[in-house]
């Protein structure tokens, strides 16, 4: 036996390391667990290492910027260019203060202004794979973070936590194949599943080809999933096409990720929001008011006279005279049916043709 | 064979190639952080496969096998742990990647820029369909795997394997 393993050394090794990881894999999806040990320790080993690598990025970034420009400027004028040179920097450095302000403040005011209690978050890293659409926050447990919480910006949903750990947290893109959640769209409030694609387009699926979207239509949290709260706003329809069974294919542009990503809010305690109106303003359609009645004009069914038109409605019509005439009253309980074998009483007396009143223009 | 042509496939050097552990450890680590934090800023070199590449070149660079799968293993198992998938899908194609770069390390000469491209590229496609195969068979994953995107995807890695090499030769 020990010279068959001498033998076959490095077969036995692959072996033996190939059948411990399927082992080990196969627990895993038996279970729906995770080995949260290892990941622990790789996420604490690594991520403090990105957030240094962060750190140093920050704040390097605008002094080596500016060191190299102020380079630039001096090889071409050491004195007017030198100081349009600086005051361009400075001008692009406020831009970029302006635009991280402008950020912060609308997460800020998106923080107040929302219900729900959420936190801060900044991204410090993604998932590894070619595929993978995973991102790390620089948050984990200890600042309250938990699997399963929604990650929004104010323009629309970012993802979901999938794994939390002390000091990162991982979260899940919606773009990602294995993301899915509950949806809306706003006008005729039809309820579907969002999914990831594994790019920039997610489809909507589980919408009947008889149900109402358009193209352009926005689409909300349903909090059907019980992850996101109702009302959050998800993307914007880009393609609508009957699917070749019963479902039709949605294909949404999600809004969340639309600016890129860098500050996100993790939601702590989700509170649901009604889904915002469609903010589609009415079209108004201008009529012309109805032509006056021509009183010498032939009118045999009575039609632009307002009379009736059809057999069919002259017929009920004719009931109707005959059973006010015998004093009957339809839709009357317990009442004796009329006899509709006498004599029309329009054929004795014909009523008064009714004068045509022009109608008012009208807004619709 | 003729004899022109064996300096291809004889091992230029038959004594292993030392690197201390300490710097094996820090290029790792640098490769996984690479690819976790530089497509924040850069996304299209998402597809810069850095923990392969560098458990192709520690696994050619030991001419072992049983070194090219404990690389492999550790590294792809680390990867894993920052992944969202289960722990063991990248640790099973690399242990793979690694045992068969050991493997052919001693076959090959893997000093030559020629052999390192070739290698680069196949190892990169190698792993990117085995680990579909994985993921389809295993976890039911049903996204589809595109060959012409994924040998574009291994010239690009192969391209940069060769420098890579030829800096990591001089740690």
């Amino acid at each position: 036996m020990e010279i068959f393993f001498n033998r076959y050394r490095s077969l036995t090794v692959l072996l033996a390391a190939l059948v411990a990881q399927l082992l080990l894999l196969a627990y895993q999806v038996k279970t729906n667990s995770d080995v949260r040990l290892i990941r622990v320790w790789a996420v604490t080993g690594v991520m403090p290492l990105a957030r240094v690598v962060e750190a140093f990025r920050s704040n390097t970034t605008g002094f080596f910027s500016e060191y190299l420009v102020l380079l630039d400027v001096k090889e071409e004028n050491k004195t007017l260019k030198s100081q349009l040179g600086s005051l361009k920097m400075e001008n692009q450095f406020l831009k970029t203060e302006l635009a991280t302000a402008d950020r912060a403040r609308s997460l800020a005011a998106f923080q107040s202004r929302s219900p729900s209690r959420t936190i801060a978050a900044r991204i410090i890293g993604t998932g590894t794979g070619a595929n993978s659409k995973v991102v790390f926050l620089d948050r984990g447990s200890s600042a309250g973070v938990a699997k399963g919480m929604a990650v929004v910006t104010p323009d629309g949903i970012v993802g979901k936590v999938i794994s939390s750990y002390p000091s990162a947290s991982q979260v899940i893109l919606i773009t990602d194949p294995s993301f899915a959640a509950g949806v809306i769209s706003q006008k005729s409030r039809v309820h579907g599943t969002l999914k990831g694609q594994g790019h920039s387009i997610c489809l909507i699926e589980y919408i009947q080809n008889e149900e109402q979207v358009a193209a352009g239509e926005w689409f909300y949290t349903s909090g059907d999933d019980r992850v996101f709260p109702k009302g959050l706003p998800v993307g914007q329809v880009k393609i609508v096409r009957p699917g070749k069974m019963f479902f039709k294919e949605v294909f949404l542009v999600p809004s969340g990720l639309q600016q890129g990503l860098e500050e996100v809010l993790v939601v702590l305690e989700g509170v649901h929001q009604t889904i915002p109106d469609s903010q589609e303003t009415p079209q108004t359609l201008h009529l012309l008011p109805a032509p006056p009645a021509d009183p010498n004009a032939a009118d045999p069914q009575g039609v632009l006279s307002g009379n009736l038109s059809t057999e069919a409605d002259q017929m009920l019509e004719k009931y109707r005279r005959t059973g006010e005439a015998q004093g009957h009253v339809f839709g009357k309980a317990g009442n004796k049916p009329p006899n509709f074998n006498v004599p029309d009483p329009a054929a004795v007396k014909p009523p008064d043709p009714k004068p045509a009143v022009p109608t008012q223009p009208t807004n619709r | 064979m003729t004899e022109s042509g064996d300096w291809l496939l004889r091992p230029r050097r038959k004594h292993q190639y030392r690197l201390r552990p300490v710097a094996l450890l820090l290029v790792a680590v640098t490769a996984i952080l690479f690819q976790i934090y530089v497509p924040l800023f850069f996304q299209y070199l998402s597809y810069l496969e850095m923990p392969l590449l560098v458990t192709v070149y520690f696994s050619l660079m030991r001419r072992e096998p049983v070194a090219g799968v404990l690389i492999g293993a550790s590294i792809g198992l680390v990867q894993d742990s920052l992944s969202h998938n289960p722990i063991g899908m990248f640790g099973i194609v690399k242990t793979l990647v690694g045992y068969f770069a050991g493997f052919v390390s001693q076959r090959f000469d893997v000093q030559n820029t020629g052999i390192r491209f070739l290698l680069g590229f196949f190892f990169f496609f190698f792993h990117q369909f085995f680990y579909w195969v994985l993921a389809s068979a295993l976890l039911g994953q049903t996204y589809g795997f595109d060959a012409l995107q994924t040998l574009v995807f291994g010239l690009l890695n192969a391209t940069v394997a060769v420098p890579l090499f030829h800096v990591l030769d001089k740690l």
